[in-house]
C-alpha cells in the first residue's frame, strides 16, 4: 500500500494544458503589447465607403460595418481585455484575500459576517449586480472594471479563508504562536505564503471569467463605450449584419474563446505544477 | 486437494520509478476448513496478496502466477466469472469498519445484498435473512440494527456486520484484513473468538491476515510470514511460536511489549526500516536490517530450507538463528 | 429532520428580509427621479413634482419601505412606473417565458452532463475521458451570446427550422413556442452542462474511491452495478448543489442570451427597467429572484435530506 504513485498519464496531460494555454495567453498578451504600438489600420478611423469588405490583402479579416480594420480591432480589444482582466481581478485578489486572511486569523464575528456576505454574493447573478451597477456609474469601462472587480472579491475571500484555515491549524503555525509571534506576522510569514500558489491558479481562472463577463456587458451596452474597442461590442454590431457579413460574427467570438480557453488550460496546468497535492487525482 | 493453492504469485505496481513488484513470487495452500495466518508489517505485500487472491487489484496492477481455488484456475478469468466468486464462494473483510459501509444504504439491505445477487433472493426474504445473519454474528436486536444506517452503529457494530455480510453465501474461504485492528483489545478478542466459532461451525476456511503476531498467533493453526513481498517462513503456528526461526521473524516476536516486562528495560526493536516498494533489493529483502546477514545474503533470495514438519524458511544463516538446535 | 429543516426556513426567511433591505437602500441611491425620467428633461419642474407625488416618490424612506413590504405579503405588486400596469402582470409575462426557459436549459444541461460526467469517470485516464475533459474546456470557454449568434446563423439563417428571435407566446401553440426557446436553451446550455460535466465526473472518481465501494466489489457485484446502485446515489451530493446554483442562475442570468433572441424574458424587463428607473418593478423582480433562489437552496437541502439518512438525525 506504500508507494502507489499518481497514474502516469496524468503527467503528460498536465505538461500539454501548461503548453497549450500557455501558448494561446502569451498570443493573448503579444496582441495586447502588438496594438499598443501599432496595427494594420488606425482602430479608431472610420472608412464608410470601404464598409463590409471580405478578406483580403490590405484587409486581412475584412472591414466591419463602419469600415473599420477587422484585425485591428481583433488586437486592440485584446487591450481592452487584459485591462479590465488585470484590473478587476487585481481589485478581487487583494480586497478578497485580504478579508479572507483576515477572517481567517480573528475568526468570530467577523469572520461569520464576511462569510454570509459571500454567500449573499454568490446568491446573485453576476450579471445583474453589473447591470445594476452600471445604472449607479453609467456605462463604461470603468464600470465594468468596478462590478466584476466587486464580484472577485467575494470569490477570493471564500478561497483565502478555506485555505488559511488550514494552514492555521497546522502544527507550525501553533508553533510560532507559542513563540509570541502576532497573527499578524504569522499571516504574513507563514500563511500567505502557503496558500500564494492557490491564489495564482485561481487568479489566472478568474481573469479568464473577467474576459467573459467584459465581453458580456459590452454585447449589452453597458461596459465599454465606442470608440474603444471591444470584442463584445464588436459581436453586437456584428449581431445587426448577420445577413449581410456573417463572417464578422465569427472572429470576436473566436478571440473571447481562445482567450478564455487559454488562460482556463494555463491555470489548470500551473494548478497540477504548483501543488500536486491539491491536484489530487483529478 | 487443497481448497486454495497460490503458486508463484507476482504483483506490480505502477510507482514513480516505474513498475515495483510488491508480491514476489509467493506460494502457499489452503486446505478446507483451515485457519491460516499471514503476519506482515505494511509495506510486505500482505494485503496485495489478498486483493490478488479477489483480482480486485488497483488499476495498472500486474498479476501473474497461479491462484487455484478448488481446482479452478482464478489468474486470468474474465471479470464477469470473478465476480461469481466474490461474496459467493470467497468472502472478505477489509480493516476499517467506520468507511466499508454505504452511508446511505441500510445495513440489512448491504448484509443481504449477496444473497440477493448470487442467490436471487426477493427483497422480503433477503430482509429476513439479513437479520437472521446479524444476529449470527453476536449483534443484539438484529432487526432493529438492519433498518438502521451505518452511522447509528459503533465500529464493533459495523465490522460483525460486514462479517455477516461476507458470509452471507456461505463462502467456503473467509480472507480477513486486519479485521480488528481498527477496534480496541476487548473487541478484538470477541470477533476473533465469533469468526473461530463460525468458521468451525460452518467448516469455513479462513486466511487472516494481520500484522499482529498475537492475533494471528490465538486464532490460527498454520502461520505465514512475510517480508518485502517474499513469505519468509511458514509452518504450524505452535511449532513456530515455540521456536521462530527466521531473523526476521525472531525480531517480530521479540518486538513486543511484554506484559510485566521490568520497567525501565527498553522495547526491542528491529533496526532500520521496511524498503519502499522500487527500492528492494535484490537478495534476501531483509539483509539490510539483519543482524546475521553476510554477503552471500544480498546476491539472490534463498531457497527454502526446511526446519522442522511442514515448518520452512527462507535463509542461509538458520543455523547461526537458532532454528535447528 | 425537521429541526434541521425548520433552522434552515429561520435562516432563508432572515436572509429575505436582509435583502429586501439591502435592495431597497441600494435603490435609493440609483441617481434619477422616476418622475423625470418618464416625463423627459423637457418636463417643467411643476409637473415632475406632480407625479411624483402621486408616484409617492417623495414620501420618507421608511414609510415606502413598509409599504412595499406590506404590498408584497398581501400579494400587492405596485404599479410599473414604465409602463402603468401592475407590477404583477407585467412580471407574470416575463416569468411565462423565463422560467420555461430555465427549466429546458436545465434538463438540457443535467441529460447531457450527467452522462458525460459519469462516462468520463467510468473510462478514467483513456480517450474517452481526455474526449470529454477537452470538450468541456471549450464548452466553457465558448461565450454563450457567440454561440447563439453562431446558433441562429445556422440554424435560423443557413438552415430556417426555427425563427431567429422573439418569442410568439404560449397562446400561439405549445410547440411553437417552444421551438422559440430552443436555440437558447441550448445556447445557455453549452456552458453549464460544460461545468456540470466535470462536476460530475470529478463526484462520481471521489465515490469511487471510497472503501465501501471496494466493499461493493468484493462482494462481487460487477463495476456498472457497483457505478449504478452505490456511487451514483453518493455522488448526487454535490452534484445536485452545483444544480440548485445553476438553476438560480438560468432564470434572471439568462439576459444576455435573451437579448441575443429577443425574448421578452424577466433579464430583458431588468434591464429596461433600470434603464427606465422603474423601481417598482426592480424592487420586486429583484425581490423575486432573490426569493427563488433561496426557494431552490431550500429544495436543495430538502434533497439533501432526502438523500442521505445521515442529515434526517433528530439531534443533528
Amino acid at each position: 500500500m506504500t508507494d502507489l504513485a499518481p497514474s502516469l498519464t496524468r503527467r503528460p496531460l498536465a505538461h500539454a494544458s501548461l503548453v497549450v494555454g500557455g501558448v494561446l495567453t502569451l498570443l493573448l498578451l503579444l496582441a495586447a503589447a502588438l496594438s499598443l504600438v501599432w496595427t494594420p489600420w488606425p482602430v479608431y478611423e472610420l472608412d464608410i465607403p470601404n464598409k463590409l469588405q471580405l478578406p483580403s490583402t490590405a484587409h486581412w479579416f475584412g472591414t466591419d460595418s463602419l469600415g473599420r480594420d477587422v484585425l485591428s480591432e481583433l488586437l486592440a480589444g485584446a487591450r481592452t481585455s487584459i485591462i479590465v482582466g488585470v484590473i478587476a481581478v487585481g481589485i478581487g485578489v487583494i480586497l478578497g484575500t485580504a478579508l479572507g486572511l483576515l477572517a481567517a486569523a480573528r475568526r468570530g464575528w467577523l469572520e461569520e459576517l464576511v462569510m454570509r456576505f459571500s454567500d449573499f454574493a454568490f446568491a446573485f447573478p453576476a450579471i445583474l449586480s453589473a447591470i445594476m451597477l452600471s445604472a449607479l456609474l453609467g456605462p463604461g469601462i470603468v464600470t465594468s472594471i468596478v462590478a466584476i472587480g466587486i464580484f472577485n472579491v467575494p470569490i477570493f475571500a471564500r478561497l483565502t479563508r478555506a485555505q488559511a484555515k488550514a494552514v492555521w491549524a497546522r502544527e507550525f503555525t501553533l508553533a510560532a504562536r507559542a513563540a509570541g509571534k502576532g497573527s499578524f506576522r504569522i499571516t504574513l510569514e507563514h500563511v500567505l505564503p502557503n496558500i500564494l500558489s492557490v491564489i495564482v491558479v485561481q487568479s489566472t481562472i478568474q481573469f479568464a471569467t473577467a474576459i467573459l463577463a467584459e465581453a458580456a456587458l459590452s454585447y449589452l451596452g453597458l461596459g465599454t463605450q465606442p470608440p474603444q474597442p471591444s470584442w463584445g461590442r464588436m459581436l453586437n454590431e456584428a449581431q445587426l449584419q448577420l445577413l449581410q457579413a456573417p463572417r464578422l460574427a465569427i472572429f470576436p467570438g473566436l478571440a473571447i474563446a481562445l482567450s478564455v480557453l487559454g488562460l482556463n488550460l494555463l491555470g489548470d496546468g500551473l494548478r497540477d505544477l504548483l501543488d500536486p497535492r491539491l491536484a489530487r487525482r483529478r | 486437494m487443497a481448497l486454495l493453492d497460490v503458486e508463484n504469485l507476482v504483483v506490480r505496481l505502477p510507482t514513480a520509478r516505474g513498475m515495483a513488484a510488491a508480491v514476489r513470487g509467493a506460494s502457499f495452500s489452503l486446505d478446507r476448513g483451515e485457519r491460516l495466518g499471514l503476519v506482515g508489517e505494511s509495506g510486505s505485500g500482505k494485503s496485495m496478496t489478498a486483493l490478488a487472491l479477489l483480482g480486485l487489484l488497483p488499476e495498472g496492477a500486474e498479476l501473474a502466477g497461479s491462484i487455484r481455488f478448488d481446482g479452478r484456475e482464478l489468474v486470468g478469468l474474465p471479470e464477469d466469472e470473478l465476480c461469481r466468486f466474490r461474496g459467493d464462494r470467497i468472502g472478505m473483510v477489509f480493516q476499517e469498519p467506520m468507511t466499508a459501509l454505504n452511508p446511505l444504504h441500510t445495513v440489512g439491505r448491504q448484509v443481504a445484498e449477496p444473497l440477493r445477487l448470487h442467490r436471487g433472493f426477493s427483497a422480503s426474504a433477503a430482509r429476513e435473512a439479513a437479520v437472521a445473519l446479524l444476529d449470527r454474528v453476536g449483534i443484539p436486536d438484529a432487526a432493529w440494527r438492519a433498518a438502521s444506517f451505518p452511522h447509528q452503529l459503533s465500529g464493533g457494530q459495523r465490522q460483525r456486520a460486514i462479517i455477516a455480510m461476507a458470509l452471507a453465501c456461505g463462502p467456503d474461504l473467509l480472507i480477513a484484513d486486519e479485521p480488528t485492528t481498527a477496534l480496541d483489545v476487548t473487541l478484538q478478542r470477541q470477533i476473533l473468538d465469533r469468526l473461530v466459532e463460525l468458521c468451525e461451525e460452518s467448516g469455513m476456511a479462513l486466511l487472516l491476515i494481520s500484522h499482529d503476531l498475537g492475533v494471528v498467533a490465538e486464532t490460527t493453526r498454520r502461520m505465514l510470514v512475510m517480508y518485502g513481498g517474499s513469505i519468509m517462513e511458514s509452518g504450524p503456528t505452535a511449532a513456530m511460536l515455540r521456536r521462530l526461526a527466521h531473523p526476521y521473524s525472531q525480531g517480530l516476536i521479540g518486538a513486543r511489549p511484554r506484559l510485566g516486562a521490568q520497567r525501565g528495560v527498553r522495547l526491542s526493536t528491529i533496526p532500520g526500516s521496511a524498503p519502499a516498494l522500487a527500492e528492494i533489493p535484490v537478495g534476501c529483502p531483509f539483509a539490510e536490517r539483519c543482524r546475521l546477514a553476510i554477503d552471500e545474503c544480498k546476491a539472490a533470495l534463498p531457497a527454502q530450507e526446511i526446519v522442522g514438519p511442514d515448518h520452512v524458511a527462507r535463509c542461509i544463516r538458520l543455523d547461526a538463528a537458532g532454528a535447528r538446535p | 429532520m425537521p429541526y434541521f429543516l425548520l433552522k434552515r426556513a429561520a435562516t432563508f426567511l432572515a436572509t429575505l428580509v436582509a435583502a429586501s433591505i439591502l435592495i431597497f437602500l441600494v435603490l435609493e441611491i440609483l441617481p434619477g427621479n422616476p418622475a423625470r425620467v418618464i416625463l423627459g428633461p423637457d418636463a417643467p419642474e411643476s409637473a415632475v413634482e406632480a407625479l411624483a407625488h402621486k408616484l409617492g416618490a417623495d414620501r420618507p424612506p421608511l414609510d415606502r419601505y413598509l409599504d412595499w413590504i406590506g404590498g408584497l405579503l398581501e400579494g400587492d405588486l405596485g404599479t410599473s412606473y414604465a409602463y402603468g400596469t401592475p407590477v404583477g402582470e407585467i412580471v407574470g409575462e416575463r416569468l411565462a417565458v423565463s422560467l420555461p426557459l430555465a427549466i429546458l436549459a436545465m434538463a438540457l444541461t443535467a441529460a447531457l452532463a450527467l452522462s458525460a460526467g459519469v462516462f468520463a469517470a467510468a473510462r478514467h485516464d483513456t480517450a474517452g475521458d481526455f474526449g470529454v475533459m477537452a470538450l468541456s474546456q471549450l464548452g466553457i470557454a465558448v461565450p454563450s451570446f457567440w454561440l447563439a449568434i453562431l446558433l441562429i446563423l445556422f440554424f435560423a439563417v443557413e438552415l430556417r427550422w426555427v425563427s431567429a428571435g422573439g418569442f410568439p407566446g404560449w397562446s400561439a401553440g405549445f410547440w411553437t413556442a417552444i421551438k422559440a426557446l430552443i436555440l437558447p436553451a441550448v445556447a445557455l446550455a453549452a456552458v453549464q452542462a460544460a461545468i456540470l460535466a466535470r462536476i460530475t465526473r470529478s463526484a462520481v472518481l471521489e465515490v469511487s474511491r471510497e472503501d465501501f465501494v471496494r466493499t461493493a466489489r468484493a462482494k462481487g457485484l460487477s463495476k456498472g452495478k457497483t457505478l449504478r446502485r452505490h456511487v451514483l446515489r453518493n455522488a448526487m451530493i454535490p452534484i445536485v448543489t452545483v444544480m440548485g446554483l445553476q438553476f438560480a442562475n438560468l432564470i434572471a442570468g439568462a439576459i444576455v442570451v435573451e437579448n441575443v433572441f429577443y425574448l421578452p424574458g424577466l433579464g430583458r424587463l431588468m434591464f429596461q427597467s433600470i434603464a427606465n428607473r422603474d423601481i417598482a418593478v426592480i424592487r420586486d423582480v429583484v425581490m423575486l429572484l432573490a426569493g427563488m433562489v433561496v426557494l431552490v437552496n431550500f429544495a436543495v437541502d430538502l434533497l439533501y435530506a432526502a438523500i442521505d439518512p445521515r442529515l434526517r438525525a433528530e439531534d443533528a
